[in-house]
């Protein structure tokens, strides 16, 4: 992805900024400068609002098949995930047994690499998921530094 | 408004076609297009192209006037346009051909639809299909465009009980209708257990869900109705066209079980014409996954929302059914090329209509439906063809 590509949209990918709509009193993610359920009034009506990161998980699925720049994470999940402020975001759940995810558990954001454009290209870094309590057949280790592919 | 009539067709087979570049595969369904329906070039008056990924598959753009100028219509200066919308590419060129005729604007268009998905890795194609979907905030994400099928398919799950039986039946009727297909990518039948034993893509679709990237390419010639007893005496009348649009991102989507992008498309089309699904004799869906061809069905309205799955399992969508359904073969096993696929589906409703549809004649077919969409049904085609 071209550098300004992936620039302009720093805040929103690394700190979960989205838009919160003062005439519908509704969050939004991305960010977005138009509500379309309020049309031309949201127009400067929209502000910066950083999303708690907390969320539930919508519907899981376990893609064995990875997309291009995901080859090295072998089976992984995907879901789409309700903000605890309501708008919907797709993400993937790391740091779990993929398969344990399932509809209606507690999910928060965490920091995390997304891709690189090319062994010398520019790292993407992003948003993803960890699940909020861990399953009983995952190990116990801390989301440490250590832990963090970087 | 006048009447369009479609008088002419021509396709290739879909698949690997390596030895064919993208314009002699333009080249070779226009000509068959046109000799089919009995035109000259000098007959045409605007080419239409649908096709959605010729600048990420091939680094060309402006194919509009690639196929204009390799067919030998660029001396004659013939307006050519292309229209992208992802997999409904093709069937949305038609609309705007369609819609150009009927407003008198134009006599005589070509509509062609070409694609070259094999000329790149798998990993490059599928990406390049990711596109049709929120590049930036589901591909870039890791979500492949069999993932959100998936996810789309889990809610279908979970609101009516389909079951793995009920998605695999519908891709082993598919590849039955594809074995009566000669011009078919994949013309042989599939056991059932096969799909549902076919190795895990994204949870619960298997590999044989999902349909091919392809090569291929398809063509008709539209006519204004009043003008083409002039050229042919099989004309097969479009008397009905709806398109309408939805959430680019699924995520952003009330419901996830549905297409709903599908269902005002298919009304308006019914609306057009006065017709109701009841009245349909045979349809083409876009089974770009099999619980795409299940929802298709409950958004059309030719089964009860719920009921798609269970109907499909009993053989009522298989030749000899009360719907008989992508009798290609549809995308699963006719095989998948974009730009071409929407096209391909009118292409086996005129075949049917005029009865010439062989092997897999649906007995006398009367009135068709095509339903073409593109991402995960961000934009949706329905056209209503009726044998005169």
């Amino acid at each position: 992805m071209s550098v300004p590509r992936f620039w302009r949209e720093l805040d929103t990918r690394y700190n979960l900024i989205g838009s919160y709509c003062k005439i519908t009193n509704t969050y939004h993610y991305p960010r977005r400068s138009f509500n379309p359920e309020a049309g031309r009034d949201s127009i400067g009506s929209m502000e910066d609002y950083q999303f708690k990161g907390t969320g539930t998980v919508v519907t899981a699925t376990v893609v064995h098949q990875a997309q291009t720049g995901y080859e090295m994470f072998g089976p992984y999940c995907m879901a789409i995930i309700e903000l605890d402020e309501g708008p919907r975001i797709t993400s993937q759940i790391v740091d779990c047994e993929p398969n344990n995810v399932k509809s209606g558990m507690k999910v928060k954001s965490v920091f995390r690499k997304l891709g690189e454009d090319s062994e010398s290209g520019i790292l993407h870094y992003g948003t993803k998921f960890i699940l909020s309590e861990k399953t009983n057949t995952e190990d116990s280790n801390e989301d440490t530094i250590e832990n963090i592919e970087l | 408004m006048r009447d369009v009539s479609i008088i002419g067709v021509g396709i290739t087979k879909f698949g690997e076609l390596w030895d064919k570049s993208l314009r002699e595969l333009g080249l070779e369904t226009g000509l068959a297009a046109i000799n089919d329906a009995g035109i000259t070039s000098n007959d045409i008056d605007a080419l239409y192209i649908g096709n959605m990924a010729a600048g990420s598959t091939l680094q060309q753009e402006h194919v509009s006037a690639l196929i204009a100028d390799y067919c030998g219509l660029a001396n004659q200066n013939i307006p050519a346009t292309r229209v992208e919308a992802a997999s409904a590419s093709g069937g949305l060129a038609i609309r705007q051909a369609y819609m150009a005729i009927a407003g008198g604007f134009i006599d005589v268009a070509v509509v062609g639809g070409a694609e070259k998905m094999t000329d790149v890795s798998d990993s490059e194609s599928s990406y390049t299909v990711s596109m049709g979907s929120d590049e930036q905030w589901e591909a870039k994400a890791g979500a492949t465009f069999t993932s959100l099928h998936a996810i789309i398919a889990q809610n279908h799950i979970l609101e009516y009980g389909t079951t793995r039986e009920q998605l695999s039946a519908v891709a082993a009727k598919n590849h039955y209708h594809a074995s009566l297909n000669p011009m078919a990518q994949f013309p042989f039948a599939l056991d059932p257990t096969a799909v549902s034993k076919s190795g895990m893509v994204s949870t619960p679709l298997r590999m044989l869900d999902c349909a091919p990237n392809s090569d291929g390419a398809a063509a008709v010639v539209l006519c204004a109705s009043e003008k083409a007893q002039k050229y042919t005496d099989k004309a097969i009348k479009i008397i009905g066209s709806g398109q309408a649009s939805d959430t680019l991102s699924l995520h952003h989507r009330k419901y996830l079980h549905r297409f709903p992008a599908i269902n005002i498309a298919a009304k308006k089309a019914f609306e057009d014409c006065n017709k109701k699904p009841s009245d349909l004799d045979v349809i083409e869906v876009h089974d770009n996954f099999t619980i795409s061809e299940i929802i298709a069905l409950e958004e059309i309205g030719v089964f009860n929302r719920g009921e798609a799955a269970q109907k499909s399992m009993e053989g009522e969508t298989r030749l000899g059914g009360i719907m008989p359904t992508n009798t290609s073969g549809g995308l699963k096993a006719r095989g998948h090329a974009p730009g071409a696929t929407g096209i391909a589906q009118i292409i086996e409703l005129v075949k049917q209509l005029r009865g010439e549809a062989g092997d897999r004649q649906v007995e006398n077919a009367k009135l068709a439906l095509a339903e073409n969409h593109g991402g995960t049904a961000a934009t949706a085609v329905v056209h209503i063809l009726e044998a005169e």
